[in-house]
């Protein structure tokens, strides 16, 4: 079967492009880096059937970080290369342009968001561009599908052609004819997204800016995730399921082993969604109607942001702070997806240039980034003791966050490279695309989520019945109640938090811990070790070694951060 | 005049890049280059970041790059 490699430089619309040929969803944002690996689907040409990679962005064939050392190793695999090329740029896409055409594998080049040439006010001679570069060129519009059928049509037409091997400069000069010639630019007055665009790099007026998008974003998320879950899912699960539980309990004798795994332990009678831990009670409600209200908030601002194209532009306000701990402004990025979740931040930190940055990335955002279904939880359990010890949490953690980055920052070798890189326009998000990475991202919580949370339930109440938790317990005592101040059973949410810390948060409800305690556990779930999820993709990123340094740096950093805790509160 | 001490909203165009392969090798990437007009957007405070426009792209490049880059400024 062939193989048709999708190459261009980041943020272009490859990976909207590939959804559109190959039917595959993917993740599409607005800024440089949003695919770090690549991935495979299939397309039809006639009766052919072709496999189609979306390959990570890359400026040039010489890489630059590892998200382009993968692209390179790549691209000895295609068959046809069909390269995509920002339109409204030539100057700048050709580059990987030539550079494709001096290989030895057949190009057709794609002329994607031609739609925004016209707004911009260039204009392009499509024949002449075809001729100079001696390849088919089809004006396309990922997003809306324009130009995808003569794209497929032309693959047939792909060729390599000869022409010489250039120098760097060479092709820089071989681009300046090719644009002087093809491209034409009438002028145009500013328009009102262009200002607020600069403006957001601007000091004061984007200092302003980040604050209010920051404050904003958390107001909002807030209140839709309280929404739904004050107003849809605490009454239908209150209303609707609980009666349907009292009657499977009733059926399976109110009480015994099978019982307690199915429904938990009933209280005073009553089922009591948080704290009764059975499959059907706790197993249910805290993914659908603790977390997943939040995850949908999340994701939903988490997206807008990402697609209006307003992170990058976060990362130019942020990069001195950021230099501070040995990252630049950028490691933004893996830290805000960190906060939906720390798997898809582990992946991101590609997008830096350094081992020694993705090290410090990842194990700052597995140690002090709390992922939305933790948020979740931290809210439901914590919130309801009051506002102020949920501002301990975040407080705390963020503290941490500073200041370990400061000492990781000074005693691993190296120096944290500059920042550089593309600021995107600000777009209107596609919402067909914003909908359907929605979608996946909902998706990907409850496939992953659900079966976990069922099982720990599973083998949570079966390490009770087997004294299990017990045992563990009156060994770990001196650490879990002398160092940090909490009941010796605490431990036991410790230990689940390996698998998921929502449900570990959950079994702290029936501790009856006070507020402080409270404070301290949930600061010592977050930051002890990462859950399976994110543990295997670090192990996966990192190396065996990085990750033992990692999790040692984890352990410690918990440790002594829940010992002051426990000591200041 | 280096980049980073260019003005916000002066123009010009670079005239040379002071630095090894690698660097010349990224700033290249991103349409960086000598002969390429110029627009500086803003700068951050405390050294921070440049953000400057190239061929109607927005670029923001660490305040050290900056340096190395030298523009001759419009009259």
């Amino acid at each position: 079967m062939r193989t048709i490699l999708l190459v261009g430089n980041p943020n272009v619309g490859k990976s909207v492009l590939f959804s559109r040929l190959t039917g595959v969803r993917t993740t599409v944002s607005n800024y440089p880096g949003t695919t770090i690996s690549y991935t495979r689907g299939f397309t039809k040409l006639g009766e052919e059937k072709l496999e189609v990679i979306d390959v990570p962005g890359t400026y040039t064939l010489e890489p630059t970080s590892e998200a382009e050392e993968i692209a390179l190793k790549m691209l000895k695999n295609g068959n046809v290369i069909i390269n995509v090329v920002n339109a409204t740029n030539l100057e700048r896409s050709l580059y990987l342009t030539l550079q494709l055409l001096e290989m030895d594998t057949p190009v057709v080049v794609a002329l994607n968001m031609w739609d925004d040439t016209r707004h911009r006010g260039i204009d392009i001679d499509l024949e002449k561009l075809r001729m100079m570069l001696g390849v088919p060129a089809v004006p396309t519009v990922a997003v809306t599908g324009e130009g995808i059928k003569e794209l497929m049509e032309s693959i047939p037409r792909a060729t390599s052609p000869d022409g010489p091997t250039r120098s760097r400069d060479e092709r820089w000069v071989a681009i300046g004819e090719i644009v002087d010639q093809v491209q034409h630019i009438s002028h145009r007055h500013h328009t009102w997204l262009e200002r607020v665009q600069d403006a957001s790099v601007k000091p004061l007026t984007g200092g302003l800016i980040a604050i209010a998008i920051l404050v904003l974003s958390f107001l909002v998320v807030r209140f839709i995730g309280e929404s739904l879950i004050g107003y849809l899912l605490e009454p239908l699960f209150n209303g609707l399921w609980a009666p349907v539980v009292l009657r499977v309990s009733a059926l399976m004798g109110g009480s015994g082993f099978l019982h307690d795994i199915v429904v938990g332990k009933l209280v005073g009678g009553e089922v009591n969604f948080v704290e009764s831990f059975g499959l059907i009670t706790s197993g249910l409600y805290v993914p659908f109607a603790m977390v997943l209200p939040y995850i949908f908030s999340f994701y939903l601002v988490l997206g807008l942001l990402e697609d209006v194209g307003y992170l990058p532009r976060l990362a130019v306000l942020m990069d001195t702070i950021m230099h501070w701990l040995g990252l630049h402004g950028y490691a933004i990025i893996p830290t805000l997806l960190g906060l939906g979740c720390n798997v898809p931040a582990v992946l991101s930190t590609r997008i830096l240039e350094s081992k020694r940055e993705r090290f410090i990335a990842s194990t700052l955002v597995s140690i002090a980034v709390p992922c939305a279904a933790l948020q979740a939880m931290i809210f439901g359990l914590v919130g309801q003791r009051g506002g102020q010890y949920v501002i301990m949490v975040y407080g705390t953690l963020f503290a941490v966050w500073v200041i370990l980055g400061i000492i990781l920052n000074h005693s691993i070798k190296g120096f944290s490279p500059e920042l550089l890189i593309e600021i995107p326009p600000y777009r209107i998000p596609p919402w067909r695309i914003a909908i359907q990475k929605m979608w996946m991202r909902i998706y990907g919580f409850l496939a992953e989520a659900i079966p976990i949370i069922l099982g720990a339930i599973v083998i949570i109440n079966m390490l009770y019945l087997f004294g299990v938790f017990n045992a563990i317990a009156n060994i770990t005592a001196p650490v879990v109640s002398g160092l940090l101040g909490l009941p010796k059973e605490a431990i036991t949410s410790l230990v689940i938090g390996f698998l998921r810390k929502d449900v570990a948060l959950g079994m702290l409800a029936p501790l009856s811990l006070t507020a402080k305690q409270l404070v301290v556990a949930s600061v010592v779930l977050a930051m002890f070790f990462p859950c399976i999820a994110t543990f295997v993709v670090l192990l996966r990123e990192l190396g065996v070694v990085s990750m033992c340094k990692a999790a040692g740096v984890m352990i410690a950093a918990a440790l002594i951060t829940g010992g002051l805790l426990n000591l200041m509160l | 005049m280096p980049l980073s001490h260019m003005r916000p909203g002066q123009s010009g165009m670079i005239v040379e890049i002071q630095g090894g392969f690698g660097l010349i090798n990224r700033l290249n990437g991103l349409g960086i280059l000598p002969g390429k007009r110029v627009r500086k957007i803003s700068a951050m405070i405390a050294r921070g970041p440049v953000t400057i426009e190239v061929d109607r792209v927005q670029v923001a490049i660490g305040f050290g790059m900056a340096k190395r880059i030298i523009v001759a400024l419009d009259q």
